[in-house]
C-alpha cells in the first residue's frame, strides 16, 4: 500500500486508468453481448473481442507475457476449437429464437444477486489500495520466465502430464464416436 | 493503478460468465461463458501478483503462473468438453443441455450417458 | 442286553424305520416294505421280551438328565411297570398287524412310502408315551402322535373329507392339548418334578395343593385324544383316513394314550373327587352317545368309530371307578378286537366297493366273497358285543364289576356317584353295542338283494393279519383275567355274577331286539333301492376306500347317515334317529359356538386392521408421500437448474459469511 502516493483519486484518473476503463468497457460489453445473442457463431467472435479485450488489459497491467499467452492460447486456438464444435454440432447459423433456456430468469436473479455481492465486498475492501505500476514491469517474458523455472518447475511439468492425459482423453473420446457413426450414424441409442 | 478497477472488471465478467453458464441452451455457448468465468478469475490473478509484487515485495510470481496453468487447464477442459459434447452430440442428436435429462425420474431407460458428462461439465463450472 | 436298554430300542426301531422309510422312500423303493414291517415287528419281539424281563413285578426305572434347565429337571426317564410292558406289547402288535396289513392295502398307492414312514413314526411315539417316565418326554410322543394323524388322517388329501378330517383331528386334539400342557406344567410346578414316580409320591404324600383344578385340565387334554366327549367330533371324521390308519388310531396309538396316561396318573385324579364324578359323567355321556350314535350311522367305518368312542367310555369309565387295572384290560382286548374289525371292514369295504351299510344290504352273499372277513368280524363283534367267552366279556364285565363294587361303597378311591353313574351308563350301552354290532353284522353280511360282484381274492398279507387278530380277540380275556391282576394294581378282575348277568342279558336282549326289526325290514327294503360302487372296483383296497368315501355324500346326502327305510337302526331309534345320525348335532353346537365367534372375530380384527389400522399406516404415508412428491417436482434432470439452485446458495451463504464476518 503506497501511502505515499497519496494524492491518488477517483476523480483523478490517470491515463492508464482512463485505457483500462475504456477496454475494460469494451470487455464487458462484448462478454454481454457474448451470453445473450442469439446468433450462436457471433457469441463465439465476440468472445475473441472479450477475451482481445482482457489481453489488453493484462498488458495495462505490465503482464505482457501473460497478455500474449492470452491472444495465443484463447484467441487463436480455444475459440477456433469452439467453432469447430459450433461446425460440428451443426449449431444453426443465424439468429435461433432457442439460444437462451427457460431457465434464463433464474440464471439471471443468481447472476445479478452475484454480481452485486462481489462488487459490493470487492469494494468495500480496495476501496483505498492503489497499483504501483511504475518501476519494473512485473510481468514481462523474463521476468515471469525466471520465477517459472525457478519457483514452478514441478508444477509446470505435472501440468504437461495433465495435458497430455487431457490429449489421450480427447482422443479417445473421438474415437469412439467414429466408431459409432461408422457403425450407425446419428443412431440415438445403444451403439455403444 | 486504483486495484478496484481490475478486481470490479472481474468480478463483472464472472458474474457474466455465470449468467451464461445458467441461461445458455446450447452446451458449446455453456463451455464459451465457462471460458469468460475463467478469465475473469485470471485478470484478478494477474492484478492481484503486479500489486503484491509492488506491495509486498513479492518476487515468486505466484499469480502469473498460477494465471499460466489456468490458462493451461482452460485449454485442456476445452479439449475434453468439446469432445464430451461431440460424443453426446453425435449419440443424441443434440447438443441442448435441458434436452439431457435422464438423470430425472421417470424418463428411465436412456441409458446413463448423456446426463452424465452434462452434469460433470457443470460440475466442473460450478 | 439290560431290560433298559431293550426298552430303549423298542421306540428306537420304528423311529429309525420311519426316518430311513422317509429317506429311502424316492431313491430305494425295494427297501421301503422290509423298512415299514420289520421295525415294528423287531420293536413287538423285544416289548414281549421286556414284559417277560418285567413280568409284572418290580417296576423298572431308569433315567438320564441330559442337561439342567435350571427349574424343574426334564430327564429321559423309563418307567416300565405292568401297564407299560403290557401296552407297549399291544401296541407293537397292532402296529405290525396294521403295518403287513397296509402292504396289501394300499398296494399301488404312490404314497405308499411316506405313509409306512408316518404309520412307525407314530408307534414310535405312542410306545415313548407307553415307556417314557418324564412328563415332558410323554407330551413329546404325545405332540408327535398329533401331527402324525393329521398326515394319516389326511392320506387322501385330494377329497375334501380328507382334508376336512385332518384339520379337525389336528384343531381339536390341540384345543385339548393347551390345556393338558397348562396342567402338566401346573402338576410339575407343585410337585418339583416331572418324573412320573416323584409326581405320584408328591400325590401320595399329599404334596399336590391343586389337585382338581390339574385334575380338569389334564382331563382335557385325555379327552382331546381319547376322544371323549366333548372332544369326540374328530374320531367319526377321521374315518376319511385309510382304514389301516383307522386301525391303528382306534387300537393301539392316538385314543389309547389319554385313557394309558389317566390310568398312569391315576392317584392324582383320585386325588379329587370333582375331578372322579366329571370323569364318570364325561365317560356316561360318551358311551351312551356314542352306542345312539353308532346305531344311526351308515358309513361301517363310522360304526366302528363310534363304538370305539363308546367302548373308550368304559375305560374312562374304569378310570372314574379308581380301577386302572379293569381300565387297561379293556384297553388290550379292545385294541385286539377294533383292530380286527376295521381290518376286516377294510376288506369288506374293498369286496363290496362301497363303505354303506345300506348299499351293503341290498347285495347278496358279501359273506361268500369274504369268508375270511366275515368269521374274523363275526368274532369280533360278539367280543365288541361282551358276550361270553369272548375277550370282550371279561374286560367289559371287570369295568362293571369294578363300578358296582364302588357303588355298594367297599372303596374309598372313588365317590358312589361315579360308581352308580359309571354302572348305569354301562349297562345301557352294553345293550346299544349289542344293537348296533347285530345291525353292522347283519347289513353288512346278510344283505337281500342282488348278487354280490366278485372283485377276486383278497391280498393274502390282508386275510392272514385276520385270523392273526381273531386269536387274540377271541381267547385273550379268558385266558388273561386271572393273571392280569398280578401285572397290575393286584385287584381281582374275575368277573361278578350280578353284573355278567345283567351286562350279558343285556347284550342279548339288544342283539335280538335288532334282529327282530331286521326281519321286518325287507318289504321296505325292495321299494328304496339304494347303492353306489366305486369306479374302479379292480384298483387296490386303498383306491377303492378313497372313492366309496368320496361319493358317499354325493350318492345319500350325508356323510354319515343314508336315507334307508330298511334300516333296523332306523326303525329302533324312531324320531332320535335323525340327531343320532348327525352326532346329536354336536358339530352344528360347535359351529355355532366356537367357530362362527371365531370367524366374526376374524372378520372383525380383519376390519379393523384394513380399515381402521391400514388408515393410520395410509396417513402417515401421505405426508411423506406429498414431501416426497413436492422434492421430486425439484428434481427435473436439467442441470441449469441444479447449477443455479446451488450458486444461489453459494451466493447467500458468501453474503452471509460476510455480514457475519463485518459484523453487520
Amino acid at each position: 500500500m503506497n501511502l505515499a502516493a497519496a494524492p491518488h483519486g477517483f476523480l483523478s484518473p490517470t491515463g492508464v486508468e482512463i485505457a483500462f476503463l475504456l477496454v475494460g468497457l469494451v470487455t464487458f460489453g462484448a462478454a454481454l453481448v457474448t451470453v445473450t445473442t442469439r446468433q450462436l457463431v457471433h457469441a463465439a467472435l465476440w468472445l475473441v473481442v472479450a477475451l482481445g479485450g482482457l489481453a489488453v488489459e493484462y498488458l495495462l497491467l505490465t503482464a505482457e507475457f501473460i497478455a500474449w499467452v492470452q491472444v495465443l492460447v484463447y484467441v487463436g486456438a480455444v475459440v477456433v476449437l469452439l467453432l469447430f464444435g459450433l461446425m460440428l454440432t451443426k449449431a444453426p447459423i443465424g439468429r435461433s429464437p432457442d439460444a437462451d433456456s427457460g431457465n434464463r430468469w433464474v440464471a439471471l436473479t443468481v447472476a445479478a444477486a452475484a454480481a452485486g455481492a462481489l462488487v459490493w465486498v470487492v469494494v468495500d475492501a480496495f476501496r483505498t489500495t492503489w497499483i504501483d505500476l511504475d518501476g519494473p514491469p512485473a510481468g514481462t517474458t523474463r521476468v515471469t520466465g525466471e520465477s517459472l523455472f525457478r519457483n514452478w518447475v514441478l508444477p509446470f511439468e505435472a501440468l504437461s502430464v495433465l495435458l497430455l492425459a487431457a490429449l489421450v482423453g480427447a482422443i479417445v473420446l473421438s474415437r469412439k464416436a467414429k466408431a459409432d457413426t461408422a457403425g450407425a450414424p446419428g443412431a440415438k441409442e445403444g451403439a455403444r | 493503478m486504483h486495484l478496484a478497477y481490475p478486481a470490479v472488471l472481474s468480478a463483472l465478467l464472472f458474474c457474466t460468465g455465470l449468467y451464461g453458464v445458467l441461461a445458455r441452451r446450447n452446451a458449446i455457448l455453456v463451455l464459451m461463458s465457462v471460458e469468460l468465468m475463467l478469465n475473469a478469475v485470471n485478470l484478478n490473478l494477474v492484478a492481484f501478483d503486479v500489486w503484491l509484487s509492488r506491495a509486498a515485495r513479492d518476487t515468486l510470481h505466484s499469480g502469473q503462473a498460477l494465471t499460466l496453468f489456468t490458462v493451461a487447464v482452460a485449454a485442456a477442459e476445452i479439449g475434453i468438453g468439446l469432445a464430451i459434447v461431440l460424443a453426446v452430440y453425435r449419440n443424441r442428436g443434440t447438443s441442448d443441455i435441458d434436452r439431457l435429462r435422464d438423470t430425472a425420474e421417470g424418463h428411465g431407460g436412456d441409458g446413463p450417458d448423456g446426463g452424465t458428462p452434462a452434469a460433470e461439465k457443470a460440475e466442473a463450472t460450478a | 442286553m439290560t431290560t433298559t436298554t431293550l426298552a430303549v430300542l423298542v421306540p428306537l426301531l420304528p423311529f429309525l424305520g420311519a426316518a430311513a422309510g422317509l429317506l429311502l422312500g424316492r431313491t430305494a423303493p425295494g427297501f421301503v416294505r422290509p423298512l415299514a414291517v420289520l421295525p415294528p415287528l423287531a420293536a413287538l419281539v423285544l416289548a414281549a421280551l421286556v414284559a417277560v424281563r418285567q413280568g409284572g413285578g418290580q417296576a423298572v426305572d431308569a433315567h438320564t438328565e441330559l442337561t439342567p434347565t435350571g427349574s424343574v429337571p426334564i430327564e429321559l426317564a423309563l418307567h416300565i411297570d405292568g401297564f407299560a410292558a403290557l401296552v407297549a406289547v399291544l401296541v407293537a402288535f397292532v402296529a405290525s398287524c396294521v403295518q403287513i396289513y397296509s402292504t396289501g392295502y394300499l398296494r399301488d398307492d404312490p404314497r405308499y412310502p411316506s405313509y409306512a414312514a408316518l404309520v412307525s413314526l407314530f408307534t414310535s411315539a405312542m410306545l415313548l408315551v407307553v415307556y417314557s417316565g418324564d412328563l415332558i418326554v410323554l407330551l413329546v410322543g404325545w405332540e408327535v402322535m398329533g401331527i402324525c394323524s393329521y398326515f394319516l388322517v389326511g392320506h387322501y388329501w385330494e377329497t375334501p373329507e380328507a382334508r376336512a378330517a385332518s384339520l379337525k383331528a389336528f384343531l381339536v386334539t390341540k384345543l385339548g392339548d393347551v390345556p393338558f400342557l397348562i396342567g402338566l406344567f401346573a402338576l410339575a410346578t407343585e410337585a418339583g418334578s416331572f418324573q412320573i414316580t416323584r409326581v405320584l409320591g408328591a400325590v401320595a404324600s399329599g404334596g399336590i395343593d391343586h389337585p382338581t383344578v390339574i385334575a380338569l385340565l389334564l382331563l382335557a387334554g385325555v379327552a382331546g385324544k381319547s376322544a371323549q366327549f366333548p372332544l369326540h367330533t374328530w374320531l367319526p371324521d377321521a374315518m376319511a383316513g385309510p382304514t389301516p390308519v383307522s386301525a391303528l388310531i382306534h387300537a393301539a396309538t392316538m385314543v389309547a394314550a389319554g385313557v394309558y396316561f389317566t390310568a398312569r396318573l391315576l392317584p392324582l385324579f383320585e386325588a379329587s373327587a370333582a375331578a372322579m364324578v366329571v370323569l364318570a359323567v364325561m365317560a356316561a355321556v360318551t358311551m351312551t352317545g356314542s352306542g345312539l350314535a353308532a346305531l344311526a350311522q351308515d358309513d361301517i367305518k363310522r360304526v366302528l368309530a363310534y363304538s370305539t368312542i363308546g367302548q373308550l367310555g368304559y375305560m374312562t369309565g374304569a378310570l372314574a371307578v379308581g380301577d386302572r387295572g379293569a381300565a387297561v384290560f379293556h384297553l388290550l382286548s379292545h385294541g385286539a378286537f377294533k383292530a380286527l374289525l376295521f381290518l376286516a371292514a377294510g376288506v369288506v369295504i374293498h369286496a363290496a366297493g362301497t363303505n354303506s351299510l345300506a348299499a351293503m344290504s341290498r347285495t347278496h352273499g358279501l359273506r361268500d366273497r369274504v369268508p375270511d372277513a366275515y368269521w374274523t368280524m363275526t368274532v369280533a363283534l360278539l367280543a365288541l358285543a361282551a358276550i361270553p367267552p369272548f375277550s370282550g366279556f371279561f374286560s367289559k364285565e371287570s369295568v362293571l364289576g369294578a363300578a358296582e363294587h364302588v357303588t355298594s361303597g367297599h372303596t374309598g378311591q372313588a365317590p358312589g356317584a361315579a360308581g352308580w353313574i359309571v354302572l348305569v351308563a354301562g349297562l345301557l350301552t352294553a345293550l346299544l353295542t349289542a344293537a348296533y354290532a347285530t345291525r353292522l353284522w347283519l347289513l353288512a353280511f346278510y344283505g337281500r338283494g342282488a348278487e354280490a360282484s366278485d372283485h377276486g381274492r383278497q391280498p393274502l398279507t390282508m386275510t392272514v393279519v385276520l385270523w392273526v387278530l381273531a386269536v387274540p380277540s377271541l381267547a385273550f380275556g379268558g385266558l388273561a383275567y386271572r393273571a392280569l391282576p398280578g401285572w397290575f394294581d393286584g385287584r381281582d378282575l374275575t368277573p361278578s355274577l350280578l353284573t355278567s348277568i345283567l351286562g350279558t342279558g343285556l347284550a342279548v336282549v339288544g342283539g335280538l331286539l335288532t334282529y327282530g326289526v331286521w326281519q321286518r325290514t325287507p318289504a321296505f327294503a325292495a321299494r328304496t333301492p339304494l347303492g353306489a360302487v366305486a369306479a374302479h372296483p379292480e384298483g387296490d383296497a386303498g383306491l377303492v376306500e378313497a372313492e366309496a368315501i368320496a361319493s358317499h355324500e354325493p350318492a345319500y346326502g350325508s356323510l354319515a347317515s343314508a336315507p334307508d327305510p330298511a334300516d333296523p337302526g332306523r326303525r329302533l331309534l324312531g324320531p332320535l334317529h335323525r340327531h343320532a345320525a348327525a352326532g346329536f348335532h354336536l358339530d352344528a353346537l360347535y359351529a355355532a359356538l366356537f367357530v362362527r365367534p371365531v370367524q366374526g372375530g376374524a372378520s372383525l380384527v380383519r376390519f379393523l386392521d384394513r380399515e381402521v389400522v391400514d388408515t393410520y399406516v395410509r396417513g402417515a404415508a401421505a405426508l411423506p408421500r406429498l414431501l416426497g412428491a413436492a422434492v421430486r417436482r425439484a428434481q427435473t434432470g436439467n442441470v441449469q437448474t441444479y447449477v443455479s439452485a446451488l450458486l444461489a446458495g453459494t451466493v447467500v451463504l458468501a453474503v452471509a459469511v460476510v455480514l457475519v464476518a463485518t459484523g453487520a
